[in-house]
C-alpha cells in the first residue's frame, strides 16, 4: 500500500530535479529546510528523526539536495521527508512537507478491533512493518547492519 | 491497493539514475540548441554583452579607484571565460577552469568589495547559479570541540553553494604551534569541498600577503588548487582623495576648498602612521569629520543653518584630528 503523505502525495513520486525546484520554491520564500526520516508509516507519528540539523540561510539548493541524497544512501528503507519551516510572525509552522524517499515494499496496514465494555468496538489501524524491530522493518538491506547514522556530525 | 503507482524515487539508487538522465538529457539540449559548425563564426563581443561582462568590469572601473592590477586580472579572467564558453560551442570541451581565487593585500584595499564584484561576474558568465558572497573567518568555520569542525565547516560550504565563499584572513585557519587546534581539520574540509563542489562553488581566501604565504607554505594541497593569486596594491594618497570625495558625494555633503587641502593633506599623514587601514581609515575619518561639523554648527555662535551649510565639511572639521598634532592614534 502506497503511502501518502505530506505536498504532492497522490503524484506520482517527485524526481530529483522536481526536487530541486520544491527546494527553490521554498528557498525563495525563505523558509528554512531539513531533512527527516523514519520507518513507522503510521500518520499519526509525527516526530520522525532529524537527519542533522535544519538548514538555515541556504541561497541555493545544491547543498540540501545532497543532504538528500546522503539521507537516501544511508537509509534506503526508510521514508524520507523533506520539511520547509515558515518562521514569519502568524504562520509559525511547517509550510511545505513532502516525501524524497520510500521503502522498495510497503505491507500497509490491517485494521484492529478491540471489543470493550458492553460489546463497544474500538477501531485502530496496525501498521504490518511495525511487527519488526525499528531499522529491520523494511526491505533487507537495513537488517542486521548495526547502528547508522543520523546525519549529526558527519 | 497495489503499489504500483511509482514511478521515480522508490530507492536511491533508481532516482539517482533518473535525475542525472534528466540533468544531462537537459544540457544536451541545450548544447544542440547552442552547438556550432565548424565554418561557423561568433561575435565575441556579441557573447560578452549578453553575459553582461562589460556592465560588471565598467561597474568596477568607475566605481572602484586604483586597484590596476586587480582589474587587469579580471579583465584576463572575464576574457578567458567568455573564449572558453564559444570553444564549448564549438564541441571543444576545455575542463572548467579553476576558479578558486586568493586576495593578498593590505586591510582596507578593496578585497571583500572585488569578491562581491566576483560573484555577479561569473553569473553573468553562466559558471554560478547565484553569485552571492558568503563571508566566513575563522569562528564560522573552526569548532570548538571534537566532531564540531565538520558539521560547521559543512554547513557553511552549504550556504555558499552555487556562489562565492569568501574566507577572510584564511591563515588563522591554521595555528601551527598547537596540536588540539581544529583548524587543520576544517582546512581539510574545504580542500575537500573546493574539489567536490568545483562546478558551483568559488572560494576566495583573503589576508595579508606575509602570512598567506606562509598558510600556503604548511598546507601545499591549498596552494595548488588556488589558481588565481591577485595581489591588492595599497591606495595612493590621491586614490585615498577620490575614495574620500565618493563617500562624502554618497552621503550628500561635499568638501569646501579648503577643507579639499586639508583632506589631502591629512591623508599623506595618515598613511604615514601605524594602524592605516586603507580606504577603512578613509571612512572612519570622514564620520568623525561629521561629528565635528556637527557640533561646530550646533555649539558655534551663529546657530543659524542653511542648507549649504549643512552639506559642507570645512578644513577645521579635518584639522582638529590628532593626525596633525603628530599623535599616534588617528582621532
Amino acid at each position: 500500500m502506497r503511502i501518502t503523505q505530506g505536498t504532492f502525495s497522490f503524484l506520482p513520486d517527485l524526481t530529483d530535479d522536481e526536487i530541486r525546484l520544491q527546494i527553490d520554491y521554498a528557498l525563495a520564500h525563505e523558509w528554512p529546510l531539513s531533512i527527516e526520516f523514519t520507518d513507522d508509516p503510521h500518520p499519526r507519528n509525527t516526530y520522525w528523526e532529524m537527519w542533522g540539523l535544519p538548514m538555515f540561510d541556504l541561497q541555493d539548493p545544491a547543498a540540501l539536495l545532497d543532504e538528500v541524497r546522503a539521507c537516501r544512501e544511508e537509509h534506503p528503507e526508510h521514508y524520507v521527508r523533506v520539511i520547509a519551516y515558515d518562521a514569519s510572525l502568524g504562520r509559525q509552522t511547517v509550510a511545505l512537507s513532502f516525501l524524497v524517499n520510500r521503502p522498495s515494499e510497503e505491507p500497509g496496514f490491517r485494521l484492529e478491533r478491540q471489543e470493550g465494555k458492553d460489546r463497544q468496538i474500538a477501531y485502530t489501524t496496525h501498521a504490518y512493518a511495525t511487527d519488526r524491530p525499528s531499522g529491520q522493518r523494511y526491505g533487507r538491506a537495513d537488517s542486521g547492519r548495526g547502528a547508522r547514522s543520523n546525519g549529526h556530525g558527519r | 491497493m497495489a503499489a504500483d503507482g511509482r514511478t521515480s524515487f522508490g530507492t536511491s539508487g533508481r532516482s539517482a539514475a533518473v535525475s542525472d538522465e534528466t540533468a544531462a538529457e537537459a544540457e544536451e539540449r541545450r548544447r544542440d540548441e547552442e552547438a556550432l559548425a565548424p565554418d561557423d563564426t561568433v561575435d565575441l563581443g556579441e557573447v560578452r554583452r549578453e553575459a553582461g561582462v562589460d556592465d560588471v568590469l565598467d561597474a568596477l572601473d568607475r566605481e572602484l579607484v586604483g586597484l590596476a592590477p586587480v582589474k587587469d586580472r579580471l579583465r584576463e579572467l572575464a576574457a578567458l571565460l567568455v573564449v572558453d564558453r564559444v570553444r564549448e560551442r564549438f564541441g571543444i570541451t576545455a575542463d572548467r577552469p579553476t576558479l578558486h581565487m586568493c586576495f593578498t593585500g593590505n586591510p582596507g584595499t578593496g578585497k571583500t568589495t572585488v569578491a562581491q564584484r566576483i560573484g555577479e561576474l561569473l553569473t553573468g558568465l553562466g559558471f554560478l547559479r547565484r553569485g552571492h558572497v558568503v563571508t566566513a573567518t575563522r569562528d564560522d568555520l573552526v569548532g570548538e570541540y571534537v566532531g564540531h569542525t565538520a558539521p560547521k565547516t559543512k554547513e557553511i560550504v552549504g550556504k555558499a553553494r552555487g556562489g562565492v565563499l569568501f574566507v577572510d584572513e584564511a591563515y588563522y585557519l591554521h595555528r601551527p604551534g598547537n596540536e588540539r587546534d581544529y583548524g587543520g581539520e576544517a582546512i581539510e574540509i574545504l580542500l575537500q569541498a573546493m574539489e567536490d563542489h568545483r562546478d558551483d562553488l568559488v572560494v576566495v581566501l583573503a589576508g595579508y600577503a606575509d602570512r598567506m604565504a606562509t598558510f600556503f607554505e604548511a598546507n601545499p594541497g591549498m596552494q595548488s588548487r588556488v589558481a588565481h593569486h591577485v595581489d591588492f596594491p595599497d591606495f595612493t594618497a590621491d586614490e585615498l582623495v577620490t575614495i574620500a570625495e565618493g563617500m562624502v558625494a554618497d552621503q550628500g555633503l561635499r568638501f569646501s576648498s579648503e577643507a579639499y587641502i586639508a583632506l589631502h593633506e591629512y591623508l599623506e599623514r595618515r598613511r604615514e602612521q601605524p594602524w592605516f587601514a586603507g580606504a577603512r581609515s578613509v571612512r572612519n575619518a570622514l564620520d568623525r569629520a561629521r561629528m565635528r561639523q556637527a557640533r561646530r554648527l550646533g555649539e558655534g555662535g551663529d546657530t543659524e543653518v542653511g542648507l549649504a551649510d549643512l552639506t559642507t565639511l570645512e578644513a577645521p572639521d579635518l584639522r582638529a584630528s590628532r593626525v596633525f598634532a603628530g599623535g599616534h592614534r588617528a582621532d
